[in-house]
Formats: C-alpha cells, structure tokens, sequence
C-alpha cells in the first residue's frame, strides 16, 4: 500500500544529524539505502514519523586500507562493494556476496551499512562480516565505539547499537585465509532458505581459525563453534568435512519458517558444509 | 512539502512533493509519464524500473523527495533517444510483450544490461532480469529478444538502429 504520511530530512554532516537526532528523538528513523525500510513502510511494519536521510554525509563514505585494516564506510552500496578493487584484493568474500544480494536495481540503492543494521538473519553480509572477525565502528555524538562483528548480532533483527548510535564503518583485518560463500535460494535474488559464509587457513595440510557462519537457520548469523572445533588441526578431507557436517546437529537449532521445518533447514545447512569446504580442496577427490 | 529540483528525461523539473510520495508516483501522477508502472510497490515485481544517475532502481523503493539534483530517465525518455529502438523492436520480433504491464521495466533493465556492454550467456541474462516479474511470457521470449539485440549489436558495431520488424531469425 502506500507509504503513511510522513517526515523527510536530510542530513549533510554529522553533526547535522546528531542535531537532528537531538530534536527528533526516537520519531526519526535512519535511512540509508531504503531498500529495506521503504518496503517495511508499504506493510505498515514501522512508521517513523520522520525519515533522516544519511546518505549525503561523506564522513560515512569511502573504501580504505590503513596498516592492517580494511575500513567500508557504511554508505557502500552493495554494487560498489561488488566492483571494488580493494575489497577484491582484501576481502573476496564480500565481492563474491554481492550477485548474491537481491538484484541489480536494489544493489545499487541499497547499502552495506544498512544491510548491517537491519540484521535479517537470511542476509548474506551480516554472515559474511562474522566469518572474516570484521569489527563494527558506532558513531554517535559521544564519539565512536567498536564492536566485534560477533557481538553486533544480538537476536533477530537485532543489534547493538544504542539508540542515538549508527553505524560508521566495517573494518576488517587483513589476514592470509580462504573464504567462499554459498546459499540456497528458491528463486535468484531471493532472501536465501539457508546460506554459509567461510573463513579457514590451511598450513602445513592442516585447518587453522575456521570460521563457519550460516545464515537463514536462526536469529541472526550462527557463528558453528562445534563444526569448528571437528575442523580445527585437522586435514581438510572427505573425514573431517563428515565431522563438521555431524558436529552441525549441536551449533544449529533453527525453526520452522515460510520455506520449510528445521530439518529440512538442517540437511541445507549440511549441503552447503559439503560444498564450500569441498571447494577448498586443492584438488577434487574424484570418485575411481 | 519538500521542494526538489531534477532533472528528468533531459528536462529541468522543480515541484514540491510530500515526503510520502515515491518516484514512480511522482512521475505517474505530479508529472504524467505513465510509461512506468507502479506494480507491487514493495521492491519485489520490477515493473517500477527507472534510472536514477545512470543506474537502474526500484522506483517504488526511492523517495521522490530525497532526489533533489538527480538525474531520472524513464521508459519515455530512452524510448525518445533512440537507445532502445532495436531491443523494443526484437520485443515486437519475439512477442516478448503480452499485456505488457511488465515491459517498461524490462526494457529499462535489458537496457541497463546492453549498456554495460559485452557478449552475456542466456544465463546471464536471465540472472540480470530476475528480479523483474513477468507474468504472461514465461520469460524464453524476453529472453530471446534481449539475445538478438546483443547478437546485432555485435554484429554491428553497437548500433541500436532498429532493425525493423521482421522476424529475426531461427528459434531454438
């Protein structure tokens, strides 16, 4: 249906926004690239009675490497992520995220910033942010505030930022690993039925700090400290790939939603091991 | 009222919109090009594409009163140009159009797509249109359109020339 009446402001500073925010308190509502919140606004799920645009400030732009950090300003829009020469050096795991988000009209409005701060628990970036160990930057008017990407997703749709706090920036270290991201959608462009983003070095034929973080199976991003702890010190092979599929059983307890009951969600969830670890493999064991 | 200054199909535009009105309103009711459709006005159908600074977005999804200083062009602006004229005529070619309702969105979107240039796979085709619904075709004629417009295109030089309406070719 229509948008209800409303309220529109943009913000060109941030200190033009905290004064904003000052006046308007919790009546105002962020607004990055829309792309979520304008479609929340035709179901009537929120109604803000002002919209403050931050996408005119420049101090929430730009894409950097400082010392050992890869910094995304949160106005990143998704198509800008994508075709980004320092992220695909840095961090592919995001680049190759990207074709994965909605579909082209909707990447070039919405934002990673955004994507962040709505945490759907079926979004492919929140996932992706946790497997690298990225850090969340806050800013509000007291100053900035950094918040590991694991602790950001507190339950579904939830983080934690405060109010009077919005999102500044992702910053991600710049570590040696192997990343790969993969998700079962029932139709391309779709939120996925369930998704995994990886992180894992592999030294002297061994797996080091896996990170496996599924997405669509639960509140928010499931960081798999039991599929994990089967990978770690281990060859990666055909074995310990069953392992951490089998140790999946005790990280996953996801519910039944539009796309089907949690075992189904859990079977995904084992597909989708299989497959990006398999990936990782230097070569594929080939059946004789 | 927000009062915004744009620059729309090549024409300055300056009005005062509510903060509630989107794009595709905007342009349907306030400014009279009908050519965009307003579908599901939800971000899902495509049906509502148009370019905002060069690049294709969800016109239902865009305030219009945050596009103070934008760049819009809609179906009637690049049907106007001539950018189109050969993938508007494989559509006719192809029967790629039924009730229609669907096509000003396509053709924005293929267009985006021709416009990035290249030689895309069917798949890749199908990948950049999937987010614009059709509910007549089934796609393969939409599809086959868009191919035949990369096809001629390399053929010639990129040229957007229409090439008539005769048929175009073998099926598969």
């Amino acid at each position: 249906m229509k948008w209800p009446a409303i309220g529109y402001l943009r913000a060109s500073s941030l200190d033009g926004l905290w004064a904003a925010m000052a006046e308007h308190g919790a009546a105002a509502q962020i607004m990055a690239g829309g792309q979520t919140l304008l479609a929340t606004l035709a179901f009537r799920l929120s109604e803000p009675s002002l919209l403050l645009d931050i996408t005119h400030i420049p101090e929430l732009r730009g894409i950097t490497v400082a010392g050992n950090t890869l910094r995304i300003g949160a106005l990143t829009r998704h198509v800008e992520l994508g075709r980004d020469a320092l992220v695909r050096a840095h961090a592919p795991l995001l680049s190759e995220a990207v074709p994965l988000i909605a579909h082209p009209a909707i990447r070039n409005r919405g934002t990673i910033g955004g994507s962040l701060a709505y945490a759907d628990p079926a979004a492919e970036l929140p996932a992706c942010i946790v497997a690298l160990d990225a850090v969340v930057v806050a800013v509000s008017a007291g100053g900035e505030r950094r918040i590991p990407a694991r602790d950001f997703f507190t339950d579904l749709l939830q983080t934690a930022l405060v109010p009077g706090e919005i999102i500044a920036a992702v910053e991600i270290p710049l570590l040696e690993r192997v990343t790969a991201i993969q998700e079962i959608a029932r139709r391309s462009g779709d939120y996925a039925m369930a998704g995994l983003a990886a992180a894992l070095r592999i030294e002297a034929g061994r797996v080091v700090c896996p990170r496996l973080v599924y997405f669509g199976v639960g509140n928010g991003p499931v960081l798999a400290a039991r599929a994990a702890a089967a990978l770690e010190g281990a060859a990666l092979d055909a074995a310990s790939i069953a392992a951490a599929q089998a140790a999946l059983a005790e990280d996953l307890d996801p519910q039944q939603d539009l796309h089907g009951p949690p075992e189904m969600k859990r079977h995904l969830a084992r597909v989708l091991t299989a497959r990006v670890l398999g990936g990782f493999l230097p070569t594929r064991e080939l059946a004789a | 009222m927000i009062a915004i200054s744009l620059n729309v199909n090549g024409e300055r535009v300056n009005r005062s919109v509510e903060p509630r009105r989107h794009l595709i309103d905007f342009l349907r009711i306030d400014l009279g090009l009908t050519g965009s459709h307003a579908g599901c006005e939800h971000g899902v159908c495509g049906a509502c594409t148009v370019r905002v600074d060069g690049e294709i977005v969800r016109g239902c999804l865009v305030l219009a009163a945050s596009l103070d200083g934008a760049e819009v062009v809609t179906i009637e602006g690049i049907s106007d140009s001539g950018e189109v004229a050969d993938l508007q005529a494989n559509f006719v070619a192809r029967n790629a159009a039924q009730c229609g309702f669907c096509t000003p969105g396509m053709i924005m979107t293929a267009a985006d797509l021709l416009a990035h240039g290249g030689s895309p796979t069917r798949a890749e085709i199908r990948e950049h249109l999937s987010g614009n619904y059709c509910r007549c075709t089934g796609y393969q004629a939409i599809i086959d359109a868009v191919e035949d417009t990369f096809r001629t295109r390399d053929a010639t030089g990129g040229s957007a020339a229409a090439p008539g309406l005769q048929s175009s070719g073998a099926g598969r």
